[in-house]
C-alpha cells in the first residue's frame, strides 16, 4: 500500500509525459495554451491563405482566377475561420498560459474540462474546412449567414457548418467558465478584485460576455436547423416567418462577439505599455471601469449593424445614440494609454512597437466606428468596402497586432529565450506598412461606392483595388517570418532572464524564464 | 540598371497603364443629387473632420511623447498614474461632443423616413439577380437585367464604360417630383442602393420596406445591390433614368401600349424558329447565370440542361420545372415573372438548343392553357 502511495506522490512532481499522450491527456493550463495557440495560428495562416485567394480575384476588374460561387466560399470561410479559429482561440490561449501565474494559480480551476474544450476546437474545424470539399461547395453566405440566403438557398454543407458552430459555442462556453472560476476562486491571498491585473480583468468581463451571447448563436443555429431539415419557418416567409428576426437574434449574439475579440487585446496592451514606458498605467481603476462599461453597452447596440434593414425611426434613434455612447469609454481607455506613455522613458521593442500600432490603428478603427454609428450616414457605408476597412482596423491591428503585441512580449518567459529582436522588428514593419496598404484603401473604396462581397467591381475601383491586394500579399506573406520567429526562439536563443522588460510588473515575472511545468504549487502573498 | 529591368518596367507600366489610367482614385463620398444625400454628405464631413481633429491632438501628445521621453534621451519616468480631474474631463468633452452630433443626424434621419405625400409609388421587387420595377399608379412592370456581356466579364472583350453598371430597362422616374419606392423581395434579401440619392434599403422577402427620393436633375444614375444575395450579388446593378415629366408622361404611354401588345403576341400563330429566336434571348437574360449560355449548368446547385431527361422527354415536367420552380432550391419560379409567350419561347429553346433537337415546340397559347389549369 505504502508503495502505491509513493508512486502517486511522485507523480505530483515529474515533468510532462513523452510522446503524443502528453498533448492528448494533458491537463497543464501550459500545454493546453501552447496547444490553443499552435491551433489558432495554424488557423489564421488558413484564413489567411483564403484572404489571399480574395485579394488575387480582386486584383484588377473582371473574373480571372475563381468564380463567383468559390469566390463566396472563401469571403464566408475567411470570416469565419479568423473569428472563430484564428482570434478566439488565440486569446483563450493567452488565457490559460498567463491567467493562472498573474494571479497566482497553480492551474484552471477545472484541468479536464479544459482539455476538453481545447479539443473541441480541431473537430468543430476539421468539420467546418471539410465542407469546402462536400458537393454543392461549403458556405457561400457570408460569416453573418443571413437566413434565407443560409436556410432555404444554402448549401447542403449547411448543415456542417451547423454542427461545427454548435461545437465551437461548446468550446467556448466551457472555456468561459474556466476563466471565470479560476478569477473567482484561485487568486493569490491578497489579490483583491481591484488589484487583479488588467488582462486579468478583461477577460473576466469576456468571459461573462461569451457565457451570454454563445448561447443565443446557438440558438439562431438551431433554428437554422430546424428550418432545413425540419420543415420550420423560423426565417422563411413563405410560411409564416421572418427574415428579420435572424438578424436580431445573429447580431445581439454578434455585437458582443466584437469586443470578446477586443477585451483581451485591450487588457494585453494595458500591461505592455507601462512595462516599456517604466511608469505604471494611467487611471486603472477607469481602465476597468471603461471595460465592464463597453461591455454593458455591447448588448444595447446591436441594430446598428442593420440600420437598413426598415428599423422603425424609433429604434433606429435609439439604437444610433447607444452605439455614438460606446465612444466614451472607449476614449477613456485611449486617452489612459496615451497619458501612460506620456513623460515615461519609453523603449521601442517589438510588443511595444505593436502595442503603439496596436492604439494609433485601433483608434482609427474606432472613428470609422464613430462615423458609422450616425444612422443618417450609415445609409451611405452601410455594406460597402467602408465597413470592410472598419472591421478590419478593428481586427487586425486590434486583435491580432494584440496578440502579436502578448506573444512578443511573453515569449522569454514561455520559452527560456529572447526572440530575435531585429527579425521581429522586421515582422512588425513588414505588417504595419502591409496591413496599411491592404485596408486603409478600402475606405475610399466604400465611400466611392464600392459594395462589399462581390469578386469582380466596376472600372473606377480598379487602382485602390490593385493597391489593397498588393499590400494583403505583403500582409500574408510577413506571417511566415512570425513562424520562422517563434520556432527560432523556441529552438534556442539568447537565455532570458526572469523579468526581460525593464518596467514589466506583475507575478508572471517573479517565476523563472522558462516558468516550470508547474507553478504557484504554494500560492504567493500578494500586499 | 539592366536592360532586363528597364524592359520588366516598361511591360509592367504598359500592361498596367490602360487600367490606372481609364479609373479614378476617388477619395470621398459623392455629394450627390438629392437634398438627403447632401445632407448625408454633410453629416460624413462634420463627423469626418470631428475625427480628424480629435486624432491630431490624440496622436499629437503621443508621437510627441513617443519623440522626447524616450529612454535613449535620458529621461526619467514620472511616477503619476492618476489624475481624477483629467478624467471626468475627458469622459465628459467627448459626450458633449457626441450630443452636438446627434442633433443634426436625427433631423436628417426623421427626413429620410418621411415617406408620405407622394407624387408617385413604385414597387421594387429584389430577384436573383435582378430587379423588378412594377408602375403601381399605372399597371405595367418590367424586369432590370444587368447588360454586361459575359464577354467583358471573362475579359474576352474590352470591358464597357460602364461596366457591371449597366442594365437593359433602367427604373425611370420622373425629376423633381417625389417618389415613394416600396421594396420587397422575392427569394432572399437584397438592397437596393443608388449612392448619388442617398438611398439605401434593404429589400426583404414578406416585407416591404418604404423609402423615397426627389431628384430635380435629370441623368442616368448608377448604384448596385449591396446585400449578399447568391451567386451573382456582384452582377445585379441598379441604374435610374430620371427624365422630365413631359418625357415620363409620354414614356408611361408607350409602356402600357406595349404591355397590351405583348398580351395579344400570346394569340399569335409561332413558328418555330421565331420561337427559338426570342427563346435564346430570355434565356440569356431569365436563364443563363446559374444553367450556363451553353446548357451545362454547375452541378449539383445548377443542373445541366443539356442532355437533360426532364428537358429532352417529359414535356410537362419542363413546363412545371419553369412555371412553378422546385421549392427550397435556387431555381425560381419564372411562371409570374415571364409572359405566356417568354415562357413558351424559353421552353421550346432549351428543347431544341446545344444538341437537345427534339424539334418539339412549346406554343404561348399551350403555356396559358397550362397556367389557368392551375
Amino acid at each position: 500500500m505504502s508503495a502505491v502511495i509513493d508512486t502517486h506522490a511522485q507523480d505530483h512532481h515529474h515533468g510532462p509525459a513523452k510522446g503524443i499522450t502528453r498533448w492528448l491527456y494533458t491537463t497543464n493550463h501550459k500545454d493546453i495554451g501552447t496547444m490553443y495557440l499552435v491551433f489558432s495560428f495554424a488557423m489564421f495562416l488558413l484564413g489567411g491563405t483564403m484572404a489571399m485567394v480574395i485579394r488575387a480575384e480582386l486584383f484588377q476588374p473582371g473574373l480571372q482566377i475563381v468564380e463567383p460561387e468559390f469566390f463566396n466560399q472563401m469571403t464566408t470561410m475567411h470570416g469565419l475561420i479568423m473569428v472563430f479559429g484564428a482570434v478566439m482561440p488565440a486569446f483563450v490561449g493567452l488565457a490559460n498560459w498567463m491567467l493562472p501565474m498573474m494571479i497566482g494559480a497553480p492551474d484552471m480551476a477545472l484541468p479536464r474540462m479544459n482539455n476538453w474544450s481545447f479539443w473541441l476546437l480541431p473537430c468543430a474545424f476539421l468539420i467546418l474546412v471539410s465542407t469546402l470539399f462536400m458537393s454543392g461547395g461549403a458556405p457561400n453566405f457570408g460569416w453573418t449567414f443571413y437566413a434565407p440566403l443560409s436556410t432555404t438557398y444554402g448549401p447542403p454543407s449547411t448543415t456542417f457548418f451547423i454542427f461545427a458552430v454548435h461545437i465551437m459555442g461548446v468550446s467556448s462556453i466551457m472555456g468561459a467558465i474556466n476563466v471565470i472560476a479560476t478569477i473567482l476562486n484561485l487568486r493569490a491571498p491578497g489579490m483583491t478584485l481591484m488589484k487583479m491585473p488588467l488582462f486579468v480583468w478583461t477577460w473576466l468581463i469576456t468571459a461573462f460576455l461569451l457565457i451570454a451571447v454563445m448561447p443565443v448563436l446557438a440558438g439562431v443555429v438551431t433554428m437554422m436547423l430546424m428550418d432545413i431539415n425540419f420543415g420550420t419557418s423560423f426565417f422563411n416567409a413563405a410560411g409564416g416567418g421572418d427574415p428579420v428576426l435572424f438578424q436580431h437574434v445573429f447580431w445581439f449574439f454578434g455585437h458582443p462577439e466584437v469586443y470578446i475579440m477586443i477585451l483581451p487585446a485591450f487588457g494585453a496592451v494595458s500591461h505592455i505599455i507601462p512595462a516599456f514606458a517604466r511608469k505604471p498605467l494611467f487611471g486603472y481603476a477607469s481602465m476597468v471601469y471603461a471595460v465592464g462599461a463597453i461591455a454593458l453597452l455591447s448588448f444595447v447596440v446591436w441594430a446598428h449593424h442593420m440600420f437598413t434593414v426598415g428599423v422603425p425611426l424609433a429604434g433606429e434613434l435609439f439604437f444610433m445614440y447607444a452605439t455614438m455612447l460606446i465612444a466614451v469609454p472607449t476614449g477613456v481607455k485611449v486617452f489612459n494609454w496615451v497619458a501612460t506613455m506620456f513623460r515615461g522613458a519609453m523603449t521601442f521593442e517589438a510588443p511595444m512597437l505593436f502595442a503603439v500600432a496596436f492604439v494609433i490603428l485601433f483608434t482609427i478603427g474606432g472613428f470609422s466606428g464613430l462615423m458609422l454609428a450616425i444612422a443618417p450616414a450609415d445609409f451611405q457605408y452601410h455594406d460597402t468596402y467602408f465597413v470592410v476597412a472598419h472591421f478590419h482596423y478593428v481586427l487586425v491591428p486590434g486583435a491580432i497586432f494584440g496578440i502579436f503585441a502578448s506573444a512578443y512580449f511573453w515569449l522569454p518567459k514561455w520559452t527560456g529565450n529572447m526572440y530575435d529582436e531585429t527579425l521581429a522588428k522586421t515582422h512588425f514593419w513588414l505588417s504595419f506598412v502591409g496591413m496599411n496598404l491592404a485596408f486603409f484603401p478600402m475606405h475610399f473604396l466604400g465611400l466611392a461606392g464600392m459594395p462589399r462581397r462581390i469578386p469582380d467591381y466596376a472600372l473606377q475601383f480598379a487602382d485602390f483595388n490593385m493597391v489593397s491586394s498588393i499590400g494583403a500579399f505583403m500582409f500574408g506573406a510577413t506571417q511566415l517570418l512570425f513562424l520562422f520567429i517563434v520556432v527560432k526562439c523556441a529552438r534556442g536563443g539568447e537565455k532570458a532572464p526572469a523579468k526581460p522588460w525593464d518596467g514589466a510588473e506583475g507575478l508572471e515575472w517573479t517565476l523563472p524564464s522558462p516558468a516550470p511545468y508547474h507553478t504557484f504549487t504554494t500560492p504567493p502573498e500578494v500586499k | 540598371m539592366g536592360v532586363h529591368t528597364i524592359r520588366a518596367g516598361v511591360l509592367a507600366g504598359g500592361l498596367l497603364f490602360p487600367v490606372w489610367s481609364m479609373a479614378d482614385w476617388a477619395l470621398n463620398m459623392p455629394q450627390g443629387v438629392t437634398d438627403t444625400s447632401q445632407e448625408i454628405f454633410s453629416l460624413h464631413m462634420t463627423i469626418l473632420w470631428i475625427c480628424v481633429v480629435i486624432g491630431i491632438v490624440v496622436f499629437g501628445v503621443m508621437f510627441w511623447s513617443i519623440l522626447a521621453h524616450r529612454k535613449s534621451e535620458g529621461h526619467e519616468p514620472a511616477h503619476f498614474h492618476e489624475n481624477t480631474t483629467v478624467e471626468i474631463l475627458w469622459t465628459i468633452i467627448p459626450f458633449i461632443i457626441l450630443v452636438v452630433m446627434a442633433i443634426p443626424a436625427t433631423a436628417t434621419l426623421i427626413d429620410m423616413y418621411d415617406t408620405e405625400e407622394s407624387d408617385l409609388d413604385i414597387r421594387v421587387t429584389g430577384y436573383q439577380w435582378k430587379w423588378r420595377y412594377d408602375y403601381i399608379n399605372d399597371d405595367f412592370g418590367y424586369f432590370s437585367n444587368m447588360a454586361t456581356p459575359l464577354d467583358e466579364i471573362y475579359n474576352r472583350d474590352d470591358k464597357g464604360e460602364n461596366y457591371l453598371l449597366e442594365v437593359d430597362n433602367p427604373l425611370v422616374i420622373p425629376a423633381g417630383k417625389k417618389v415613394r419606392l416600396l421594396l420587397t423581395a422575392n427569394d432572399v434579401i437584397h438592397s437596393w442602393w443608388v449612392p448619388e440619392f442617398g438611398v439605401k434599403k434593404d429589400a426583404i422577402p414578406g416585407f416591404i420596406n418604404e423609402t423615397w427620393t426627389r431628384v430635380d436633375e435629370p441623368g442616368i444614375y448608377r448604384g448596385q445591390c449591396t446585400e449578399l444575395c447568391g451567386r451573382n450579388h456582384g452582377f445585379m446593378p441598379v441604374v435610374v433614368k430620371v427624365v422630365p415629366q413631359e418625357e415620363y408622361d409620354a414614356w408611361v404611354v408607350e409602356q402600357v401600349a406595349a404591355a397590351e401588345t405583348e398580351r395579344q403576341l400570346t394569340q399569335k400563330d409561332w413558328t418555330l424558329d421565331e420561337l427559338m429566336a426570342r427563346g435564346e434571348q430570355v434565356y440569356n437574360t431569365a436563364c443563363a447565370a446559374c444553367h450556363q449560355p451553353d446548357g451545362s449548368g454547375a452541378p449539383p446547385a445548377f443542373p445541366a440542361l443539356k442532355g437533360s431527361a426532364i428537358v429532352t422527354e417529359d414535356i410537362p415536367a419542363h413546363l412545371d420545372r419553369v412555371v412553378n420552380g422546385v421549392s427550397g432550391t435556387a431555381m425560381q419560379a419564372f411562371g409570374p415573372q415571364l409572359s405566356e409567350v417568354d415562357l413558351a419561347a424559353v421552353i421550346t429553346y432549351e428543347r431544341n438548343a446545344w444538341g437537345n433537337n427534339t424539334g418539339e415546340m412549346v406554343t404561348p397559347m399551350q403555356v396559358f392553357e397550362y397556367k389557368s389549369q392551375q
